[in-house]
């Protein structure tokens, strides 16, 4: 009989290195994936993988959109991961970051034609409040009702698509767009364009904001009381009411922060990559960022590293698709399969397999 | 001519950084009551758990009845006559009594004929049980006793007792002792853990001393004191706490009518509880696990607010005020439950200091903490208090009970409180270890401090308090001087089965 034995202590490297474990099991996995469908897999995971940096005529452009793709699933995954260390489970990051796009362009568009370099930040802070709004709802049921705000928050993803529909058929429809489902050209006006910092490497500003509020994240989890309190309830929730932590502030403080960072790469996405509102505009960033964040082990550092990753899987995926037909859905099964794996590896790290016998 | 039992073969166990057990052997004989002696963290838990199939030496081996014996598992040790009953209970206490003992059993027995069994069982020895009852409802001398009883449905040659009465009354000892003693008369051998030296003195026939992971002396326990026995643990001198003269100072702590209802389904309510603390004052609170003395710490150490003007302290309405104010202000608390609520299990030394410190040690600029100070604060709790950790880097979980404890009590009494609260300050807690905690707490109120000790240990609240109370059902008795009570007095007191101790 197989049965699973909790190992005395598990080993930190392994920690660290299950990640890289479960990228390595899903490239085979994948392999098998794609051989099944006919195509040739090492091929496959080399176009994933390789083609994005080494290929000549992709290369320079798929570069180019690393950091553009891994930027919002950074930050998303930066605000995920400090809710996740507390114990809050919000798995609505995707609308969040469709209300913050939604919040922040309604004023970009208010304000148009604007000029101005006050425009953008204006819109950033509004995009982050649209997006911490819609996180304080679970927040709210939450501590008020005691609901679950997995549940919550996911189904009010699914609140906010229809929303967005209903906005870019409504009040927020280009007057200038044919009648098409969709908004003005953010990028077609200077002080709604996200600005290039540098090009080759895709780095937009909202990259910039993104790195910079990685650290910030870092700095809070590690050396500020906040942190503390937010880990200590996640470790812990009686040693930190013992310790003076108010739970329901810990929990409002920590949808809203993972609310505001999806809201603002919302924005970004809106202003820079999207470049306006349509129905089309989720990709599932909210989403793969809860793969993000477990992949980089809920750690700054390791989130920067899951979330280039992830933008390569992304890439590679479209390549894929592009020079070997391989369906989109096949490669979000792939995207799934790393966070599937390191789970499953993760069990490996903290029990062992264990074959006994029956004993009578 | 007595049979061995039990033969232990050079048994040894590592963990990583620690040898747990070195080279260990002793033999059982049938019907013997056994005693295991040590500190905190000299091998006893593991001694026992290998002997129970929980984990596994990596040297050494047991004869039972002179055949090979190495259970993989306790269903292995079970069904071969080895039974054992815990500190802790593992007890469902939303089932009712039989519930609980099938949960244990391997085979299956029809419900009438079980709980006719429990019945007979359990009076047989003197330990009448209620199989329909809910555990929840039960007294933790009775959980006990469903505990007991279900070891002794499996037939057990050798029965294991982790400290099995730190929890209960003094009336309920002499039931458990009387159990004991017929188990043994009629040929059942025990194992018998526990810190209590004057309880192996009164009921076992042989201890085995360890310190550090090996056997370093056996006795006959009749034949020591208590002091000696406490001696050949420690190796070395046992420092005694000394008496000192008690001149109460202005109030510093005044509880009036405190009302707080429990949020556990199992707990008790607090009613209308009022005491005054004085400085220089060491008050005992004793009473019976699960009559409120949770409850009375939540309700002052701030976790659960109450109205303002139920608690003062120095004259301040504190009742409504959280956990951190109440720390500024000079109210500091030291909770039963070491891991989990006085600790963080997975965090390091250092960020437990700081979880209770930070107010009073100033830990923190402007929300930022302040590394090196954090640090400092963390390795004198752990040199003043002599906990024995690899460092502070370690992991609270790391740490024995015992050890933790020491931490623990020494993180408050290190912040130099107005007024201190502990619960059960020493459970678990080896006896040198113990007097430690003891005289730090009594020092602290030496120096114009006020403690109030809330504990089940009735020697220890008769060692240390000036004046005693006893919380009963959420209900407080008046407070009187501690001096010229005797244990029996304050056992009565304590209420809970008192009919039913005083006809056994």
């Amino acid at each position: 009989m197989l049965r699973l034995e909790p190992r005395q202590q598990a080993s930190s490297t392994m920690r660290w290195l299950t990640p890289i474990l479960a990228v390595a099991i899903t490239m085979v996995m994948g392999g098998f994936l794609f051989a099944a469908m006919g195509k040739d897999p090492f091929e496959a995971i080399k176009i994933i993988f390789l083609d994005p940096f080494f290929h000549e005529t992709f290369g320079p452009y798929s570069r180019s959109q690393l950091m553009v793709k891994a930027g919002p699933l950074i930050l998303i995954a930066t605000g995920l991961s400090i809710g996740f260390r507390a114990g809050v489970w919000n798995i609505g990051a995707e609308g969040q970051f469709v209300m913050g796009a939604i919040a922040g362009g309604a004023v970009g568009l208010a304000l148009y034609p604007a000029e101005g370099i006050w425009v953008l930040p204006l819109m950033t802070i509004a995009g982050a409040l649209g997006g911490m709004a819609w996180a304080m709802i679970p927040a709210f049921l939450k501590i008020k009702f005691n609901t679950n705000e997995i549940l919550v928050s996911l189904m009010l993803v699914y609140v906010a698509y229809n929303f967005l529909a209903a906005m870019v058929t409504g009040p927020l429809k280009s007057p200038d767009g044919f009648g098409f489902p969709e908004s003005r050209s953010f990028t077609s006006v200077d002080s709604t364009h996200l600005p290039m910092i540098y090009e080759p490497l895709g780095m937009h500003a909202g990259v910039m904001v993104a790195l910079a509020l990685v650290i910030a994240a870092y700095v809070m989890m590690e050396r500020h009381l906040l942190g503390f309190q937010i880990r200590l309830t996640g470790e812990s929730p009686r040693a930190a009411k013992f310790a003076g932590v108010n739970p329901a502030i810990i929990v409002a403080v920590t949808l809203g922060i993972s609310g505001a960072l999806a809201g603002m790469a919302g924005l970004f996405e809106v202003t820079g990559p999207a470049g306006k509102l349509t129905t089309n505009f989720p990709v599932g960033y909210g989403f793969t960022a809860i793969i993000v964040a477990f992949l980089g082990r809920l750690n700054p550092i390791g989130i920067v590293l899951a979330g280039l990753l992830m933008a390569l899987t992304y890439i590679g995926g479209e390549l894929a698709q592009l020079s070997l037909g391989i369906p989109a859905a096949a490669i979000s099964v792939f995207q799934g399969m790393m966070l599937f794996f390191l789970l499953a590896v993760d069990v490996f790290v903290n029990y062992r397999l264990v074959w006994k016998k029956e004993v009578k | 001519m007595k049979k061995t039992l039990l033969e232990i073969k050079g048994l040894s166990k590592s963990y990583p950084g620690v040898k747990a057990n070195d080279n260990i052997s002793f033999t059982i004989q049938e019907g013997e009551i056994h005693a295991l002696l040590g500190e905190n963290g000299a091998g006893k838990s593991t001694l026992v758990k290998m002997i129970y199939g929980l984990v596994h030496p990596d040297e050494g081996d047991m004869l039972l009845h002179g055949e090979h014996y190495m259970p993989h598992k306790p269903s292995e040790a079970r069904n071969l006559g080895v039974g054992m009953v815990f500190q802790h209970f593992s007890l469902f206490e939303a089932l009712n009594v039989a519930e609980n003992i099938i949960l244990g059993m391997e085979e299956t027995i029809p419900r009438a004929e079980l709980n006719a069994k429990i019945i007979e069982v359990s009076n047989e020895y003197g330990l009448p049980l209620d199989p329909n009852r809910l555990i929840g409802d039960l007294s933790v001398g009775e959980r006990q006793r469903v505990e007991i009883v279900r070891c002794l449905l499996q037939n057990p040659q050798l029965l294991i007792m982790d400290e099995p009465t730190s929890v209960l009354t003094p009336q309920e000892v002499e039931i458990l002792f009387k159990t004991l003693r017929k188990l043994s008369s009629e040929g059942v051998a025990i194992l018998y853990i526990s810190h209590k030296l004057d309880e192996i003195k009164a009921l076992c026939d042989h201890a085995t001393v360890l310190r550090m992971g090996k056997v370093v002396d056996t006795c006959i326990p009749a034949e020591e004191t208590a002091r000696s026995m406490a001696e050949m643990m420690i190796g070395g001198e046992l420092s005694m706490p000394t008496a000192r003269e008690f001149t109460p100072g202005k109030t510093l702590l005044h509880l009036e009518s405190l009302t707080l209802e429990s949020l556990d389904p199992f707990g008790t309510s607090l009613a209308n509880v009022s005491l005054e603390l004085r400085a220089g004052e060491v008050m005992g609170v004793a009473g019976v696990a699960g009559n409120g003395q949770d409850e009375l710490l939540l309700a002052l150490s701030g976790e659960r607010p109450t109205d303002a003007g139920m608690v003062k302290l120095s004259g301040v309405e504190i009742g409504g005020m959280g956990p951190t104010t109440r720390r500024a202000l000079g109210l500091l608390a030291a909770p039963e439950e070491r891991l989990g609520h006085a600790a963080a299990p997975d965090m390091s030394l250092k960020e437990n200091a700081y979880l209770s410190a930070r107010v009073r040690q100033g830990l923190t600029k402007s929300g930022f903490t302040l590394f090196g100070k954090r640090d400092d604060f963390a390795r004198e709790i752990v040199e003043q208090f002599d906990v024995r950790t690899p460092g502070i880097d370690n992991a609270a979980r790391s740490l024995s009970g015992g050890n933790l404890q020491k931490f623990v009590i020494g993180r408050e009494v290190l912040q130099k409180p107005t007024v201190l609260v502990v619960n059960q300050p020493t459970w678990g807690v080896d006896a040198a270890a113990a007097a430690d905690i003891r005289e730090a707490l009594r020092e602290l109120a030496a120096n114009g401090a006020a403690v109030l000790v809330i504990s089940q240990d009735l020697d220890e609240l008769m060692e240390m308090s000036d004046t005693f109370a006893v919380l009963a059902e959420g209900r407080m008795s008046e407070p009187r001087p501690a001096a010229g009570m005797t244990v029996e007095q304050i056992g009565l007191m304590m209420g809970g089965n008192l009919e039913e101790s005083a006809n056994a």
